[in-house]
């Protein structure tokens, strides 16, 4: 063979074997984690892996629209979730003090199914042994999560902290401020405490939002309402009302799209919790509330918290939940 | 009209064509990008903006073909496109060497019935209906790059010569058509040699090149359609008997092919043009909907709609405008001849409809040049380029003189091909301003 033909089939056929090496060569060498919305399969890979103190680095890109991350149960990781754009990388650096099964989130309102874009990271070692998890209150409590607790009678008009707090300068309450008798007691369980005092009904619900406010700071309150509006205003709503910019969406999609779930065949679907129904609300405990929130609506569309937020978290969430129903100072 | 220059006396243009070397180095950079494009279709980013693939193809690519490419060299792109050469080594046993005598393959005559290019009227129809998913869709972008690719070497093996790029590739059909209006050619320079020539070296190939690749005796060329410049024949031809000429744009729109598959081909173009300037520019949030969702009913409907203008209604009233009903054989010469009227309108059509978007979408090119395999990387600083409409004041202005340009092109080819086919060229004409005037309010 003439050394011109010899040298052309190379360069052809290097053209070739480039073309198709180079892309296999460094996609195989640059792994990306990929974002898509769940119903098109949510992370990819969803099991991560990690070492106690050692940075983990990810690149992540996103395969349709803007998505979020986050690791729950860290603090800082929720406040300062990063966005991931359609078809750009965008590098994350984590470092992991304590081994443990840490979940990850979307934290972007990708579509109606956003909650169920979560993924694992597994991080392994032993810097520090690993601490027993607590046993939250409602479990302690033996709560009926799942029951109806609809407060038998609520107020007139919404409550005032406000006014509670001149009415309670006169009353010895120190009893219902503690902290245990606030957790596990509902707004109403708390009015009927008061049944003794002589006070109108009215004013008595004054007092209970005054003790319930006692019971919070407005530290908490403004965390409580961050975490709401990134994680639970998309179907609460932005004022709780229960119509948030997917309810429409999850009554739309109905049951089929929660019995889509493996053995859930006989699960209603339930529009989102509306925190201004007042008696839902004001029979509602702080403990009870997290159940649901660290459980989750079990089929329904309320996904479990409990592996992404912390239990401070959860109190500040709740007693923002509160302030939908209370006038606060 | 222009006298004809002959860019071959050059000899620095003629060396440069007739040495095999630059044309094969262009083909094989050509080879690289277009399997890197296909790879970055099936395994990069499925956000097509980001893509390779959607964006060097849809955007880059496509803005070069119809915007300076066609107009100016006509088939240019053809002689430098990389889709034969695989097919074309494996059918000859060699790159640059003379092919065996005896055939490798089956080396069959391509069937008498398909040669003519209703084949690349369908295959360019076939994409034209998928093309809101194609143009968007890298994966689907990656297997039809590569389905190319292995039909023209499947066909290679079967049929002699490019039977792909002649009678199936769904993009040579219409840079055929509008090849026609490009002001290069490729001719003969004396017809007498031609005629005397012993063996036609430039059909039948030699120890210096390969016979036609697109089955054309350059000797009878009279147009540029099926002239795939490949410049095989200056190559081989012992006369020096081959010119490549610069000459006044349409004018082989003088002496118009009275074929109806040419004519059909028109009629494609010039709806596609108008269609998908209502889909994909239009505000029509349905219409989009029904283009994208394949399969479904709204898109059969959709199918049924986009053929209907282009096979029924358009044909139709062009039919009207043509009509002086003797007999059907010359009724179908004359709506056939006076088709090619449109080729100027079309090509200016496709010119305004390809300026918005990619002048809309050029941004992406850039993004696209420094992380071409999504990966986060940054070649050329450009990676994080922040999409953004270019030369926007200029685009209305643009497109409009495009298409006013193209009418009155048209308008211009009209009046002679309607005085040789003894008609009057005011209905062509109509016709021309009427779908002017449509495209101008689908675009404006």
């Amino acid at each position: 063979m003439k050394r011109p033909e010899l040298l052309s089939r190379i360069l052809i056929l290097a053209a070739t074997l480039g073309a198709v090496g180079a892309p296999l060569f460094f996609w195989t060498r640059i792994p990306l984690i990929h974002a898509q919305m769940a119903e098109d399969g949510g992370w990819s890979p969803d099991v991560l892996y990690a070492e106690v103190g050692k940075p983990l680095h990810l690149r992540f890109t996103s395969d349709d629209v803007v998505h979020g991350f986050a690791v729950g149960q860290m603090d800082t990781q929720i406040v300062d979730a990063v966005d991931i754009e359609p078809g750009k990388v965008t590098d994350i650096e984590l470092t992991f003090d304590k081994p443990g099964i840490y979940t990850f989130f979307c934290t972007r309102w990708c579509g109606v199914n956003h909650w169920r874009m979560r993924g694992t990271i597994e991080v392994t070692g032993s810097a520090s042994d690993p601490q027993p998890a607590t046993v939250p209150l409602y479990v302690t409590l033996g709560l009926d999560i799942d029951a109806p607790h609809d407060a038998p009678s609520i107020p007139s008009d919404q409550p005032s902290a406000i006014r509670g707090q001149r009415l309670a300068s006169n009353l010895e309450i120190s009893e219902f401020t503690a902290t245990d008798f606030y957790q596990t007691n509902s707004p109403y369980q708390l009015f009927e405490n008061l049944n003794s005092a002589a006070l109108s009904d009215s004013e008595k619900w004054d007092v209970v939002s005054y003790i319930w406010e006692s019971n919070t700071t407005s530290k908490a309150l403004t965390g409580g309402a961050q975490l709401y509006s990134q994680n639970c205003a998309a179907c609460h709503g932005e004022n709780g009302a229960g119509d948030g910019v997917f309810a429409d969406d999850l009554k739309a999609a109905g049951e089929s799209s929660m019995q889509s779930m493996a053995g859930a065949d006989n699960l209603m679907m339930q529009t989102p919790v509306d925190f201004t129904d007042t008696k839902r609300m004001l029979g509602a405990s702080p403990a009870l509330l997290q159940g649901k929130i660290l459980r989750g609506g079990m089929g329904t569309g309320m996904p479990m918290w409990g592996s992404i937020f912390t239990e401070e978290q959860i109190w500040d969430l709740i007693a923002y939940l509160f302030s939908f129903q209370f006038e606060y100072h | 009209m222009l006298k004809r220059i002959e860019l071959t006396r050059n000899p620095f243009i003629k060396s440069a064509l007739k040495n095999r070397y630059p044309q094969l180095a262009v083909f094989i950079v050509m080879l690289f990008g277009y399997i890197f494009a296909i790879l970055a279709g099936l395994i990069g980013t499925p956000v097509g903006s980001h893509n390779f693939s959607i964006v060097f193809v849809w955007i880059a690519w496509w803005a070069i073909l119809i915007l300076v490419a066609v107009p100016f060299f006509g088939r240019g792109w053809c002689a430098v496109c990389p889709i034969p050469l695989p097919g074309e080594w494996l059918q000859r046993g060699a790159v640059l060497n003379p092919p065996d005598k005896k055939p490798k393959w089956l080396n069959r005559r391509w069937p008498r019935a398909l040669r003519n290019i209703w084949l690349q009227n369908i295959s360019f129809l076939l994409l034209a209906l998928f093309s809101s998913v194609l143009l968007t869709t890298p994966n689907i972008t990656g297997i039809v790059l590569a389905g190319m690719l292995f039909a023209a070497i499947g066909l290679s093996t079967v049929f002699e010569r490019r039977a792909f790029c002649r009678y199936l590739c769904p993009v040579g059909g219409f840079i055929g058509l509008y090849s026609q209006t490009a002001p290069i050619e490729l001719r003969i320079k004396n017809k007498q040699v031609c005629v005397t020539c012993d063996g036609k070296p430039c059909y039948n190939g030699s120890a210096n090149g390969y016979g036609c690749p697109w089955d054309i005796f350059p000797g009878g060329l009279t147009k540029n359609t099926y002239c795939g410049l490949c410049m095989e024949c200056i190559r081989t031809c012992p006369h020096d008997n081959i010119a490549i000429n610069l000459r006044s744009f349409s004018a082989d729109l003088a002496k118009p092919s009275a074929r109806m598959d040419e004519a059909f081909k028109a009629f494609i173009m010039l709806g596609s043009a108008i269609i998908y300037a209502g889909v994909l520019l239009g505000p029509w949030g349905a219409l989009k909907d029904a283009a994208y969702n394949v399969g479904t009913g709204a898109w059969f409907i959709y199918a049924a709609v986009f053929l209907g203008i282009i096979f029924i209604i358009m044909p139709s009233l062009f039919a009207l405008c043509v009509s002086r009903f003797e007999n059907l054989k010359a009724f179908k010469r004359r709506f056939a001849t006076l088709s090619s009227s449109l080729i100027p309108l079309g090509l200016m059509f496709w010119v305004a409809f390809s300026l918005s978007f990619v002048l809309t979408n050029a941004t992406y090119i850039l993004a696209s040049l420094s992380d071409p395999l999504g990966l986060g990387w940054n070649l050329f600083g450009t990676a994080n380029t922040t999409w953004q409409p270019m030369l926007t004041s200029i685009l209305a202005p643009g497109q409009t003189l495009a298409l006013v340009s193209g009418l009155i092109w048209s308008a211009r080819t009209s009046q002679k091909t309607a005085r040789e086919a003894q008609v009057s060229s005011i209905p062509i004409i109509v016709y021309c301003l009427t779908t002017t005037l449509v495209m101008l309010w689908l675009l404006l």
